[in-house]
């Protein structure tokens, strides 16, 4: 009869599944923030910080596309703090009701230029790029319009080889080799440390990218979240945003 | 629900209705959401023309190069006895199992600028594969390829090697045999497989992005155009899937009557 063996079996399994969640009502404290993926070294470093500062608190970050986590705080997604890499993106959590209070501006990202690091093509700079194979994030993307907001400033009338789908694939091009040279955030092009050499961009911290922090409606722990907003304000958060590329407002 | 052999077991039917539902559900879906009116106006846009025409022409184009090489594979594969028969056959279904982004990696570090046949030939002849449309044909073959040589391979058993062994006594040469015995007893699986490259190539996306990038013209093709406007144009993005959805059933209900029915 193998019906009653697979029932015996399967029930215990089950029963196990089940266990390691009912073990989760231990006394830690966890807040989680969602943010946008290009603060995935800075927040990570400011994840220790607060551990270490709040004892028996465990933060849980949770990193993806601006937009997307926008969207998931609006349809109710657990998260006690969002951080956006635009503003449109913070506009839609606070439509959407989820982002409570007002959003804060925390850093700005300028957009560079970088070239792999051995310089197949020779760049020296922004005035010699434009006619190697270079590629940028496609128009629909925000790093996209930046580029293509600062290209048409500085009268550059070639186009790339590649419109990209997000900042990641472009950088993923340079370090790779793949492509002479691209436009990314300048926390992207530090993140990838030896991979890349880096240019700035002429007029690129005139239009910068600004990042917003805020509060969600759902926290549990709305002190907490708010305590986590003020590192990433303080000296110290801003010091560690700095490191990792960003600018600080 | 029934006939000579007696009533069909429901244990088979509702897994056959939840499968149905399963792959029937989420389409009808979409048609029912999808901002029919914008189809037009979507229709007049020159990158949808572009993208949909480029779409086309390469899994056209990788259908056919994937016949000119696969069916000799199949053939190997299904007739001729060599030790690592089996081997081989395994190495040639693996791009079936792989995420389509790692098989557009795995292109870059064989035909990549970089990549150990890319940059000597680029050294050699100034000519490289990546962000250009020949790219976006040898991405699809990669992932369509399989397709067409399981396929075939399928018919070519089924057909057996008894109608070759017969040709042969008849005085044929292996190629005569092949030619004329071989290739039209397994007409019906080489369709099939030709149908099931095409398909996969229309839809082909993760390997094409990683591997040829995307550009208007040249490398963009419609699953491309779909994933970028689903960011800003959602929208936008389901009538355009709308149109891909349409333009495959077209293919596939005018094959359907040739190739596809198996009754």
């Amino acid at each position: 009869m193998p019906r009653p063996i697979l029932t015996r079996l399967l029930v215990p399994a089950a029963v196990c599944l089940l266990l390691p969640l009912s073990a989760c009502g231990d006394d830690t404290t966890e807040i989680k923030v969602l943010a946008a993926a290009s603060l995935t070294e800075s927040f990570q470093t400011l994840e220790k910080q607060f551990e270490d500062d709040h004892d028996g608190v465990d933060v849980k970050l949770s990193f993806g596309s601006s937009t997307t986590l926008a969207e998931q705080a609006n349809d109710g997604a657990p998260g006690d703090v969002l951080a956006t890499a635009d503003e449109k993106s913070m506009d839609l959590a606070v439509d959407g009701g989820s982002a409570t209070g007002e959003p804060t501006k925390f850093a700005t990202n300028a957009l560079v230029l970088v070239v792999p690091a051995d310089n197949p093509a020779k760049i020296t700079g922004f005035d010699d790029f434009a006619d190697s194979d270079w590629v940028r994030c496609d128009d629909e993307v925000p790093c996209g319009r930046l580029a293509v907001s600062l290209l048409e400033e500085n009268e550059v009338e070639q186009e790339p080889v590649s419109r990209e789908v997000d900042v990641k694939s472009v950088l993923a091009k340079i370090a790779s080799g793949e492509a002479d040279a691209g436009f990314v955030y300048a926390s992207d092009a530090v993140a990838a440390g030896d991979d890349v050499k880096m240019f700035p961009v002429p007029g690129a911290d005139e239009q910068p990218n600004p990042y917003f922090i805020a509060t969600l409606d759902q926290s549990g722990d709305s002190d907490l979240a708010q305590e986590w907003l003020d590192l990433v304000s303080s000296d110290e958060g801003q010091k560690v945003l700095e490191e990792a590329g960003f600018s600080t407002p | 629900m029934s006939d000579s052999l007696g009533r069909a077991p429901a244990r088979l039917l509702v897994p056959a209705g939840l499968a149905t539902l399963l792959l029937v559900l989420p389409l009808v879906s979409l048609l029912l959401t999808a901002p029919w009116s914008m189809l037009g106006e979507q229709l007049g846009t020159e990158a949808l023309r572009q993208a949909m025409w480029l779409s086309v022409l390469t899994a056209t184009v990788a259908t056919g190069v994937c016949l000119l090489l696969g069916l000799p594979l199949a053939w190997v594969l299904a007739r001729v006895d060599f030790p690592g028969r089996r081997l081989l056959r395994t190495l040639v279904i693996v791009p079936l199992v792989l995420p389509p982004v790692v098989a557009g990696v795995a292109l870059v570090s064989a035909f990549g600028r970089t990549g150990i046949i890319g940059e000597p030939l680029r050294a050699a002849t100034g000519l490289s594969l990546p962000y250009t449309t020949a790219g976006v044909i040898v991405a699809h073959v990669f992932v369509s390829l399989p397709f067409v040589v399981i396929s075939i391979e399928g018919a070519l058993r089924s057909a057996h090697q008894e109608y070759d062994a017969a040709a042969a006594t008849l005085g044929a040469s292996r190629w005569h045999a092949f030619r004329t015995v071989t290739v039209p007893l397994a007409l019906p699986g080489i369709a099939a497989g030709m149908v099931l490259a095409w398909a996969r190539s229309l839809g082909e996306f993760g390997a094409t992005i990683t591997f040829a990038g995307n550009y208007p013209g040249t490398t963009q093709t419609m699953p491309t155009l779909i994933y970028l406007s689903i960011n800003s144009h959602p929208e936008a993005a389901k009538t355009l899937s709308l149109v891909l959805l349409l333009l495959s059933l077209a293919v596939l209900v005018a094959l359907r009557d040739r190739w596809l029915v198996t009754s």
